[in-house]
């Protein structure tokens, strides 16, 4: 019983980080890191929220979140690529903006009700003993984000245009003389990372909690960046971090409930304290595959 | 950018009034503390939250008593509000602002507001500051608040008849001695009807992050509670959720009953209009120094100051009786929460047999009594 609830908090609380993971792999592939994921989620939680709660309509939200994280996303890879600036400065600036605006924008949204998606379970893979509950008995977005994870790992590592992505974080130069565009290889997966990160925030508010409010995201879109690290810069591998996070946060409320003598405190430092541990972990695997590019950014400060 | 504007304007407006000051007036000032009232002119009165306004929760209460405000003094007064203002120095500079816009009478209305008022009231003396739930007071701050406890154990009784695993959760921020007073009330207010009964306690480290209210109610539900209670800023997230996963549930600072038409039993609420109205008109009137409310003001059912939401559906006719007698006792005196003899988790009687602590002995409380489940540091 135990083990399955851990197993189920780490799909529901992990997902939102799962796609942010998702997102912001695409976009460091590329060579561009984007410390506004958080403002990203915020946005996308708010719009999918407004649509849902005017509309009824939560596969309406989806698209309207996306879009608005891919404008966000733009906003990021405008100020970066083209205006050259500060990609650290630039990104901690929109996670701000995000999270100011989607406030500001949101206010009339904060005790409104909607419906939003609920969950959909799947006949016969949601009876597999232990993990059937916790991976196919959630929310339409949840069973998104396993499509998403696997349709990253294709496109990055199975078609061409994939590689051209992976190269253009390696090194710029060998794309240009290759005769592709390393600008919009950037423009696009910044544009795609911003995208995914605000579907991570629409599961959080129209799937998840259905609830909308200001800075609801939590920290979460920058857990996120950390976690790329985990991840290796490998799609494939985001679920890890993202679900251990997840389950770190379902841990500790079931040790609360165990009535141990252990400051509540230091419980919730436990999803931290576990990412921390993960990162040395993977920093002693030595997987150090940190696209070229991205080292650039940390030089150049 | 539109506060950046706001700022010089205030700037502005504080340069001028400090200029014409210096150029009309000879002597010092004789505005007394909180004086303007009588003459024709419109006092400012400001108001800060620490969230939003409708939150279904601690702001929601507030806001809505400093809407009946502003409707008792009509034109009288100038009423300034400003929302989701954090609990730094950022705090101080708002209520300046204000006061440089003509604002006499600040209620300061989240805990973390204390300190930035205290600062702000050391620099204004001639205003009067009213301050939510603070135990530090000066010369023109005083603080107000609600034993909030007594509507926690009447809410206990109804969470204690409602129940049938008896095992109820509680959902709240941090282990400090206001919440766990709280959750110690709703525990002794549940054995009263049920000694069985123990009280699960959650603690998310946030007072309104929906995500993990969400986590705390599916752990709570696996875990078989079939009731939970809550203390957070923002209840919505967690009512919604008993509601559909058919958990009864105790709201918390507002009514928020029409989220759970079926599973709603009742909530704490604050009722500060009359008090906020009382406390501006002692202000207005210059009587705030000797007042009840120079000082640490503590109002509680008798007083009007808290009380508990409308009953939901779920609560019959039988255990509204029962709750209500209850109450109808705790106003006339007979009945008290913390009445002796009562023991902590570990046995030790921290309230000796037939006696009442004080409020002050009360709000430094940092035990859990018999029946809680969580940790208390």
């Amino acid at each position: 019983m135990i083990l399955e609830s851990l197993l189920a908090g780490a799909v529901q609380s992990g997902t939102s980080v799962l796609l942010t993971v998702c997102g912001e792999t695409v976009s460091e592939r590329a060579g561009v890191i984007n410390l506004g994921t958080e403002g990203c989620m915020a946005v996308g939680a708010l719009f999918a929220y407004i649509v849902c709660a005017e509309t009824g309509q939560p596969f309406l939200a989806i698209p309207v979140a996306c879009i608005a994280g891919g404008l966000m996303g733009l906003l990021h890879a405008y100020f970066v690529i083209s205006r050259k600036a500060n990609q650290l400065a630039t990104g901690l600036t929109l996670m701000f903006l995000g999270l100011g605006l989607t406030a500001f924008l949101g206010r009339n949204y904060v005790s409104v009700s909607t419906e939003g998606f609920t969950k959909l379970r799947i006949p016969f893979l949601a009876d597999i003993p232990i993990i059937g509950d916790a991976l196919f008995d959630q929310d339409p977005i949840t069973y998104l984000s396993y499509l998403i994870c696997a349709g990253m790992c294709l496109l990055l590592y199975k078609t061409r245009f994939g590689l051209i992505l992976r190269a253009t974080g390696e090194d710029e130069n060998v794309v240009y003389a290759y005769g592709a565009d390393p600008i919009r290889m950037r423009y696009l997966s910044v544009i795609m990372g911003g995208m995914l990160s605000a579907l991570g925030g629409a599961q959080l508010s129209i799937a998840y909690t259905h609830t909308w409010i200001e800075g609801m995201t939590g920290s979460r879109g920058v857990i996120g960046v950390a976690l790329v690290c985990i991840a290796a810069w490998n799609p494939a591998k985001a679920f890890i971090g993202a679900y251990i996070f997840g389950a770190a946060q379902a841990l500790q409320m079931i040790l609360q409930q165990q009535g141990l003598e252990i400051s509540s405190f230091l419980l919730m430092m436990i999803p931290y304290v576990l990412v921390l541990i993960a990162l040395f972990a993977a920093s002693i695997k030595k997987n150090g595959k940190m696209p070229a590019e991205l080292k650039k950014v940390f030089e150049a400060v | 950018m539109k506060s950046i504007i706001k700022k010089m304007a205030a700037l502005f407006t504080a340069c001028t009034m400090a200029v014409a000051a210096a150029g009309c007036s000879n002597g010092p000032a004789t505005t007394t503390a909180g004086s303007g009232g009588s003459s024709g002119s419109p006092v400012g009165v400001g108001f800060i939250f620490v969230g939003t306004k409708d939150d279904y929760g601690y702001n929601q209460a507030a806001y809505k008593a400093s809407l009946d405000v502003e409707q008792r003094f009509g034109d009288k007064i100038n009423v300034f509000r400003s929302e989701n203002i954090p609990e730094t120095s950022e705090a101080t500079r708002v209520l300046e602002q204000m006061i440089q816009q003509g604002a006499t009478v600040l209620f300061p209305t989240s805990y973390g507001h204390l300190d930035p008022a205290l600062d702000a009231a050391e620099e204004n003396p001639n205003c009067v500051f009213f301050h939510q739930g603070g135990l530090k007071t000066s010369e023109n701050l005083g603080t107000y608040f609600g034993t909030i406890w007594e509507s926690f154990y009447l809410a206990g009784i109804a969470a204690g008849s409602t129940t049938k695993s008896s095992k109820l959760g509680f959902i709240t921020s941090f282990a400090i001695p206001q919440i766990m007073l709280n959750i110690n009330a709703f525990t002794l207010g549940a054995k009263s009807v049920n000694p069985e009964i123990t009280t699960t306690v959650i603690f998310t480290g946030d007072w309104s992050d929906p995500a993990l209210q969400t986590d705390a109610v599916n752990s709570l539900a696996d875990g078989g509670c079939d009731v939970i209670a809550t203390h957070q800023d923002s209840t919505k997230t967690i009512v919604e959720l008993c509601e559909s996963k058919g958990i009864y549930v105790c709201g918390c600072h507002a009514d928020a009953g029409e989220l759970a038409p079926t599973h709603w039993l009742t909530a704490p609420v604050w009722n500060w209009s009359d008090l906020f109205v009382d406390m501006t008109q002692t202000a207005l009137d210059g009587k705030f120094k000797g007042s009840v409310y120079d000082g640490k003001y503590r109002g509680g059912l008798k007083e009007g100051v808290i009380d508990i939401a409308p009953y939901g559906s779920a609560v019959s006719a039988e255990l509204r009786e029962k709750i209500d007698t209850a109450k109808k006792q705790m106003i006339d005196g007979t009945l008290f929460a913390f009445e002796g003899e009562i023991k902590d988790r570990d046995g030790n009687v921290r309230i000796a047999a037939g006696t009442r602590p004080s409020v002050d002995e009360l709000e430094t409380c940092d035990w859990f009594v018999e029946g809680v489940i969580g940790s208390a540091n």
